[in-house]
Order: structure tokens, then C-alpha cells, then sequence
């Protein structure tokens, strides 16, 4: 890419002039826009771990380290090289799937983290199958009870929940359901390595449900608020005075197009669940990135560290495109617009 | 405020008073109410609590040359067990408030100042200045606070003041984007223009004329924020990246006493669990309270 750089010739909305038009122009600027967020997401993390001030050696060999041995650990971790340099090799190892080599670990970071990412890819997985549905509905039922006592009920429940943060309500899971109330589920995980996640369905109970708490308040509360608007609108009143029941109504004609807003809000939320793992995985010991994480900034492991939180800021800008996109489809109002 | 002599039209009615009608409104919602009492119970807790605390929060429990064993349940010498090292739990809850509130309060006023700083920038600057500031707030978003705050902590090591920063940081592009929002409708507004053309400065304009007209949505973002920062800093505090052993801290605590779950001695874990969860309970209680009155207000001001 030439020039002053991607950032300052990509309008995200639109403006007087606009380069590549329709829905697939649309799609392609959107990809722009990520690539360069994702750019500068990369300069950030490497900014950030390598050419801050307190070097990686030092943390690692801490205060008493001699002189030869910083240089000579300098030397391993490439950090005696021009910072440009450093960063051109980290982000063409990236590209060709090379992440460098775990400090603590002393194997390749991808075998490192390889194993992890499917752990987390299941739960995250499970956490947006049951939370999705399980919110759309909520929020559905709830607009449709307006100012019922079920409505209001519903809006301090989400509220309360939406603001637990989710290493509480873990801790709070395992002493209600595992440590101290009832006895019923473990509450850490002890897995294998090398068995799939779901041959560990008792251990994966706590986690998801976690997950599920702090995802599914902020989706029912988007999903209410849109619902609300379109069972005021003219054509939901249309299928009303068609003497449709209110229940096909509600599910048939308005759900499907008061679910796009959510769309959005549902992206961001996977998103943020990948910084929720971190802390979830770590109440639970359950063996994924999260955790995997944690224990690399323990370990001050820097390629880890750099390698993982790449991939969350590149999970972010995945699942937002994926969003607008959907957006853009499921709304002819939009689709329209941009022709 | 209103010392430029603008004409009487120009300026936005009951100017005076908006403040005072949204924190009427607020409370007159039952949700605020507990959502206050909420959080001057934790609050007292965390400020008074220490001058109650019967030990020394980072001293194991001693009476009559008899020390306390780790993980006892209640007992007349600690009234709430003690810990993993045998220091008693009551004292170092009561200690223990401090940090978290003082740290997330830090880091919210810090994201919030330089949110609000370049979202009214954004706002009231040429089409460029404004993409620019805003794209660069994008990027910040890709990162969860978590994350952001765990890659600094990765290479400068558990600083406090590297977690203000990092939760700063991360707070100001959410701030920036509520800011500006609300801003853009404010500056095309007629009294923006008038200040504009007896040529008050920019910086008066922005947050002389404008800050004062986005209040509302601002107030409903800083409690949204202070609530999400609470869970951040108390979560890196109970990974082990907040305040360092032996300090009392409510995250901290969670973490070093997690063992006692297992045997007859849950508080704790249980009463630093609580006093998070109530706490962040009751400041999105506030925030929402707010936001409703804004609502209402807005839907009169729309109706008038």
C-alpha cells in the first residue's frame, strides 16, 4: 500500500466521494479498513513488548542479571538488532505461520498455543450456541411483555449480570455448585492433554455457563430494544390486522428483522468473550489460550504474549466485518442504500 | 460560562438548570436508590472499614503467644477464619477495598479526560483530523482491557501505575466515541456558531459550550466505564498482576484463598466475591438510572 498510509484514505462512512461502491465495494472496504486496523493493532503489541523501555531480557533474567549474560540473551531474542528490522522478521514469520520460538518452553509458539486455540474455539463455541439463541429470545419475550412485570423483572436481572464482572460470577459458580454449597460439578478442570474438549462434558458445565452469563445480558438487551421499535411499526400492525395470532406475529414477522441490530452487539460481545476466556480459563485451570496467556505474561513470554494477543485483536476485526456484512444482508433498507 | 454576551436566543434554554433536572430525575428511579445504597455500604467499607480492622491485615492472627493455624473457620479469635497464611480474613477484607476502588477510579477519570478530550476534537474538527482520531481509537478497540493491560504488565511487570494507564487507555477510545457522538449534533447547533463568530477560542468552545450540552450521555458513560474498569483492575488483581503479596487487596484475596474452598473455610473467597459483585452491581444500577432520566428528558424536551 503507497502513500501517507491505508488509515487516512479509507472513510468508513460515507462521505461525498466514495471509491468502490455496492454491497461488494462495501465488503472490500470493510477488508481495507480491518487490514489496517490490524496493522496498527501489530505495531501496538510490538511497540508494546519489545521496544518499550524495560526489555524483555532484563524482565526475564530480572535485576541481578550480569551484563554478558543480558547481551548474550539480547542476541538470542533478536533484541540487538534495529527495532524496524525486529518487526519486519516478527510479522513476516507471522505471515509464512512462524511465531518464533516459546522462551519458557523453548518449542515453536504455534506447538504452544496449536492445542489451546481448539480448547477455546469449543468453548467459546458452546457459550455462543447457548447464549445466542437463549438471549434473542429473552429480549424477544421481554418486548413483547413491555412494562410487564416479566420486563422488569428481566431488566434488572440482565443489568445485574451484565455488570458482574465474569471472573466473579465464576468463583461465585464454583462455591455454589462445586466447592461449598452443592457438590455437583468440578470445579477446575483437569484435562488431558491431547483429549478433545468434549469427552469433558462435566468439566466444561461451570465455564460455559460463565461465559453464557456475561454474554447473554448485553444481546437480550439489544434484542428487547429493536424489538420494541418494530412491534410499533406499521407493517407489524399490517400482519396484526391480517388476524395473524400474536405469537406468529412476534416469531415470523418481526424477530427476523429485529434481530440485525443485534448483529453487531453479538460480534463484539465473541469478541470480548476472547478477553473473558483469559479470566474464565484461569478461575476454571481450564486449558486453553486464556490461560495459556496468562501463564506466558507469568512467564514473561514474550513471543507467546505477542503471538496471542495478535490473534484476539485479529478475532475482534474477523467477527466485526463478519457483523457489518450480516447487517448489510439481512437488512434491505441497507442493501439498497449502497446500490 | 455565559460571560460572552450572546444573544438571548442563542442560548439553549433552562441552561441553568439541566444539571439539576437529570439528578432529580436519576433519583427519583428506585433502581438509583439501591444502587447508591449499594455503593456507600462498599464505599464506607473500603474508607472506615481499616480504623475497625481487630489485626494487622498482613500479620498472621496471634493471641497469647498462639498463632493461628491457616484456612480456621470462624472462631472467637478471628470472627471471620482466617486465611491461607493464617491472617485473618474480617481485617483484610476491611483493608482490602482500597485499592480496587482507588485504582479504578483512577483509571476511569484518566480514560475518560482524554475520551472526552479527543471525541470533542472529533467533533468540532475538519473531516480529516476527525477520521484520523477516530480510526485510531478503532484500534485500541480491537484489544479487550484485559489483554491490552496483560501485554504492558508482560513487559514492564505489575506497576500499579501501569494498570491505571493500561485501563486508562483502553477506556478512553469507548469514552471518545460516546463523546463524539453526542458532539456532532452540538456543534452544528446556532449558539456554537455565535460563539464561534465573536471569536471565543477554540478551546473555551469545546468545553465551555459544547462538554456542558453532552453532559447527560457523559454522566451514563463514566458509570458504564467505572463498572467495566472495577472488573477489569479487580481481575488483573486477582491474577496476580495487580497489588503484590502480602497487601490486603479484594482480587488478591480471591486468588490466595481459593484453597479454602475445599475445606470448611469459604469467606475468604466469599466476602471479597460479594463486595465485587455488589459493587459493580450498584454503579451500573447508578449508571442506568441516569440514562433513563436522560431518556426522559430528552423524549419531553422532544415533545415540547
Amino acid at each position: 500500500m503507497e502513500g501517507p498510509g491505508p488509515l487516512l484514505s479509507l472513510p468508513s462512512r460515507p462521505r461525498r466521494t466514495r471509491f468502490l461502491h455496492g454491497i461488494g465495494g462495501f465488503v472490500a472496504r470493510r477488508m481495507l479498513f480491518g487490514v489496517a486496523t490490524l496493522f496498527v493493532a501489530s505495531i501496538i503489541i510490538f511497540a508494546a513488548t519489545q521496544a518499550l523501555p524495560g526489555d524483555a531480557a532484563r524482565s526475564i533474567l530480572g535485576r541481578n542479571a550480569t551484563p554478558d549474560s543480558l547481551a548474550a540473551l539480547r542476541k538470542q531474542l533478536g533484541l540487538d538488532r534495529p527495532v524496524l528490522d525486529q518487526y519486519t522478521s516478527w510479522i513476516g514469520g507471522v505471515f509464512r505461520g512462524d511465531l518464533g520460538d516459546s522462551l519458557d518452553a523453548s518449542r515453536p509458539v504455534t506447538s504452544v498455543i496449536g492445542e489451546p486455540i481448539g480448547y477455546s474455539a469449543f468453548l467459546m463455541l458452546l457459550a455462543g450456541v447457548i447464549s445466542i439463541p437463549l438471549a434473542v429470545v429473552l429480549g424477544a419475550a421481554s418486548a413483547r411483555r413491555r412494562d410487564g412485570p416479566f420486563d422488569h423483572a428481566m431488566s434488572v436481572i440482565t443489568l445485574a449480570l451484565a455488570a458482574l464482572p465474569e471472573f466473579i460470577v465464576g468463583i461465585a459458580l464454583v462455591v455454589l455448585f462445586a466447592t461449598t454449597v452443592f457438590h455437583w460439578l468440578p470445579g477446575v478442570t483437569i484435562i488431558d492433554p491431547g483429549t478433545p474438549p468434549w469427552t469433558h462434558p462435566r468439566e466444561l458445565v461451570l465455564p460455559t455457563i460463565t461465559l453464557a452469563i456475561a454474554v447473554t445480558p448485553y444481546v437480550a438487551r439489544i434484542m428487547r430494544a429493536s424489538m420494541v421499535e418494530i412491534l410499533e411499526s406499521d407493517y407489524v400492525e399490517m400482519a396484526r390486522l391480517k388476524g395473524l395470532s400474536e405469537r406468529l406475529v412476534l416469531w415470523r414477522h418481526a424477530v427476523p428483522n429485529g434481530i440485525a441490530p443485534t448483529f453487531q452487539v453479538i460480534a463484539i460481545n465473541l469478541a470480548y468473550l476472547a478477553g473473558g476466556i483469559v479470566v474464565v480459563e484461569s478461575v476454571f485451570n481450564y486449558p486453553g489460550i486464556g490461560k495459556a496467556f496468562v501463564d506466558a505474561v507469568h512467564g514473561r513470554d514474550m513471543p507467546v504474549v505477542q503471538a496471542l494477543s495478535l490473534m484476539i485483536a485479529a478475532l475482534y476485526v474477523v467477527l466485526n466485518l463478519l457483523a457489518d456484512v450480516a447487517t448489510i444482508l439481512v437488512s434491505p433498507r441497507l442493501r439498497t442504500s449502497l446500490k | 460560562m455565559t460571560d460572552h454576551a450572546l444573544p438571548l436566543e442563542a442560548r439553549p434554554t433552562r441552561r441553568a438548570r439541566p444539571w439539576l433536572l437529570l439528578l432529580e430525575r436519576t433519583w427519583r428511579q428506585a433502581r438509583t436508590k439501591v444502587g447508591v445504597v449499594l455503593v456507600t455500604l462498599l464505599l464506607a467499607t473500603a474508607i472506615i472499614g481499616p480504623f475497625f480492622s481487630p489485626y494487622a491485615p498482613d500479620a498472621p492472627v496471634q493471641k497469647a503467644g498462639q498463632f493461628a493455624l491457616p484456612f480456621d473457620p470462624p472462631s472467637s479469635l478471628a470472627l471471620l477464619g482466617t486465611d491461607s497464611l493464617g491472617r485473618d480474613v474480617l481485617s483484610r477484607f476491611l483493608w482490602g477495598g482500597r485499592s480496587v476502588l482507588a485504582l479504578s477510579v483512577l483509571a476511569t477519570a484518566l480514560g475518560v479526560l482524554l475520551g472526552v478530550a479527543a471525541g470533542l476534537l472529533a467533533a468540532y474538527s475538519s473531516s480529516l483530523v476527525d477520521e484520523v482520531l477516530m480510526r485510531t481509537m478503532d484500534v485500541i478497540l480491537a484489544f479487550p482491557q484485559l489483554v491490552f493491560a496483560l501485554v504492558l504488565v508482560a513487559t514492564v511487570g505489575p506497576k500499579l501505575w501501569l494498570l491505571v494507564l493500561a485501563v486508562g487507555i483502553t477506556t478512553m477510545p469507548r469514552a471518545a466515541r460516546v463523546t463524539r457522538g453526542a458532539a456532532v449534533e452540538v456543534v452544528q447547533r446556532d449558539f456554537v456558531k455565535a460563539a464561534e463568530g465573536i471569536g471565543v477560542p477554540r478551546g473555551r468552545i469545546l468545553f465551555g459550550e459544547i462538554l456542558p450540552n453532552i453532559t447527560s450521555p457523559l454522566v451514563v458513560e463514566v458509570s458504564l466505564r467505572l463498572t467495566f474498569n472495577i472488573a477489569v483492575i479487580a481481575a488483573l488483581s486477582f491474577l496476580g498482576f495487580g497489588l503484590q503479596p502480602p497487601a490486603a487487596d479484594w482480587g488478591l484475596m480471591i486468588n490466595e484463598n481459593r484453597q479454602g474452598l475445599l475445606g470448611a473455610q469459604p469467606w475468604g473467597v466469599v466476602l471479597p466475591v460479594i463486595a465485587i459483585g455488589l459493587l459493580t452491581v450498584g454503579t451500573s444500577l447508578i449508571g442506568d438510572g441516569f440514562a433513563r432520566a436522560a431518556i426522559g428528558i430528552e423524549r419531553r424536551r422532544g415533545a415540547e
